[in-house]
């Protein structure tokens, strides 16, 4: 009997859950629907880039050579900011594994004690103190976890999201514990943006209308009122949002708590988590450390597929993750494990009955999951 | 006590996972990353209260550094934004910093105290930081068939 051992490298963000769409072989995480994004990069560059046609030459000779320069600056500002906020993790909160869910549910059970038959189970919340405030932690199903306090589950990504704001399409994205200070610096300096590129365009115009007259202004940069068309509906809504953001920020609430009431009405002043000083709520959000992601997009998850030539029906895929599941790491303390695990790895085909898989780590397949059920039971 | 294990790769191929235990997040304090050292019952025969509580309080104390708002973390936020956050594609930030003494010191925990009880802790931020989770296991020479939700003493009885 022959056996055959095809190895494949596969990266875990291709086996995690949601709606979400990699590229870069995982460097780049957004939400499924991107129309919007493209539409906000078309808006952005191109009312930018008549903006550099038309008015920036004319600018730079009759009044200050600086203008050009600060717009490209400010222009190279916002584009890192929107690549930011829209390419990097918000702030996802990875699935529970089996164990972890089923941990979870016996607790749940022994907390409410037995249900009479008929009767529908209370809500699973639990009830955590959090400086005095007591706030509820909900079980999101999907996830099979308890909601950290400030998380959300998004249901257009389809995915728990921790400090969740809220998702914003013109971003692709959801913002998050991550990447808010990322969509507040880009609304920010995109407010400014157009500020900028508005108030040129009218002195633009007006000086040249003062040389050769306002109609024919307008014949030669046709650009221009394209570009204060966009500046002037981009700054109500643009700059209404940067305000509302900013209020957010200095008491130190999120869009989702806002919108659903948790800190205002009868419960102003309440919020446990702001510090009840501007300056220091503002710190926190803006100048706080920058959270790590925990969701390990680039990772190596093994494949094993097993064809044998005895039988015509190849064997399960089994996910093979070493004891410690650090074998993405650069530790050098980790390989010593990893290179254990993987040697137990090309043992297994001769014995396939009595897999010493793991149930750990990595997303299981279906098979790999009941194999470690029968396991422990 | 259980049958001692010389090393984290003995455990691997002498001892068969009979129990996991997650221990969970601590909010009192808000959202800063900080876990519960209240001692799980199905440790109790495994390790000594005062190992177990050290090792979380000493975690608890790298996740407060890594998260503290201060000099340094305003000095960072600022130079990064200065640059439009580019600098930190040469630069590890504190966080990142903290993580690896982390990793580093779970990895010693390991091999110098859990591993010999038969216990084995999983890096949080492998779970999302949501929980520490400890594998415990037994010798496969000891008990038969374990199942799973079974106090693990009954594998200590041979």
């Amino acid at each position: 009997m022959s056996a055959v051992m095809i190895t494949r490298k596969v990266r875990k963000w291709e086996k995690l859950p949601g709606k979400n769409t990699f590229c870069c072989d995982g460097r780049v995480m957004m939400a499924r629907q991107k129309g919007v994004f493209y539409l906000t990069l078309f808006l952005i560059t191109g009312t930018c880039a008549l903006f550099f046609a038309f008015e920036c030459p004319y600018l730079a000779v009759h009044l200050c050579p600086a203008i050009p320069v600060f717009a490209v600056l400010l222009f190279l500002f916002v584009m890192a900011m929107l690549l930011r906020t829209s390419f990097s993790d918000p702030g996802v909160l990875p699935r529970a594994l089996p164990e972890e869910a089923t941990f979870i549910e016996m607790e749940i059970e022994a907390a409410n004690g037995n249900v009479p038959a008929g009767q529908r189970p209370p809500p699973r919340i639990r009830n955590v103190q959090i400086n005095n405030q007591i706030v509820k932690l909900k079980y999101c199903y999907t996830c099979k976890i308890f909601r950290p306090p400030r998380a959300s589950h998004c249901s257009i990504c389809d995915n728990c999201v921790d400090r969740f704001d809220h998702h914003c399409p013109w971003v692709g994205n959801c913002v998050g514990k991550r990447n808010y200070r990322y969509f507040y610096l880009f609304t920010l300096s995109l407010s400014l943006l157009t500020i900028y590129i508005f108030t040129f365009d009218i002195v633009h115009v007006v000086m040249r209308s003062m040389n050769g007259g306002f109609l024919n202004t307008l014949k030669e940069t046709p650009g221009t009122v394209l570009e204060v068309l966009v500046c002037f509906f981009t700054l109500w809504s643009v700059v209404g949002l940067t305000g509302f953001h900013t209020y957010l920020i200095s008491l130190n609430q999120t869009t989702n708590e806002d919108i659903k009431g948790s800190w205002s009405g009868k419960n102003r002043g309440q919020n446990p988590y702001s510090h009840k000083n501007i300056i220091k709520n503002c710190c926190e959000v803006l100048c706080g450390p920058t959270y790590p992601s925990v969701l390990d997009r680039r990772g190596l998850l093994q494949e094993d597929t097993l064809i044998s030539s005895s039988n015509p029906v190849p064997q399960t895929t089994k996910t093979t993750a070493p004891l410690i599941p650090n074998e993405h790491t650069p530790d050098d303390a980790k390989p010593s494990i990893a290179a254990s695990a993987e040697k137990n790895a090309s043992p297994k085909e001769e014995h396939p009955a009595a897999t010493k898989v793991p149930p750990l780590a990595s997303p299981e397949t279906d098979a790999e999951t009941s194999i470690a059920k029968e396991r422990a039971h | 006590m259980a049958t001692e294990f010389h090393n984290l790769q003995e455990l691997r191929h002498s001892a068969s996972l009979a129990n996991k235990v997650f221990i969970q997040r601590d909010y009192s304090e808000g959202t800063t990353c900080k876990f519960q050292t209240k001692f799980p019952s199905e440790l109790e025969s495994r390790i000594e209260r005062t190992l177990f509580e050290d090792t979380v309080k000493t975690l608890n104390n790298y996740y407060a550094e890594a998260e503290k708002i201060g000099g340094q973390s305003y000095l960072e936020g600022c130079l990064a934004c200065a640059t439009a956050y580019l600098i930190f594609l040469c630069m590890e930030t504190r966080y990142e910093k903290v993580l690896k003494k982390i990793a580093k010191y779970i990895q010693e925990q390991n091999e110098k105290i859990y591993a010999p009880r038969g216990l084995l802790i999983t890096d949080p931020i492998e779970r999302g930081m949501r929980v520490i989770e400890i594998s415990i296991y037994e010798d496969r020479g000891s008990s038969g068939s374990s199942s799973g939700s079974s106090s693990v003493s009954g594998s200590t009885a041979r």
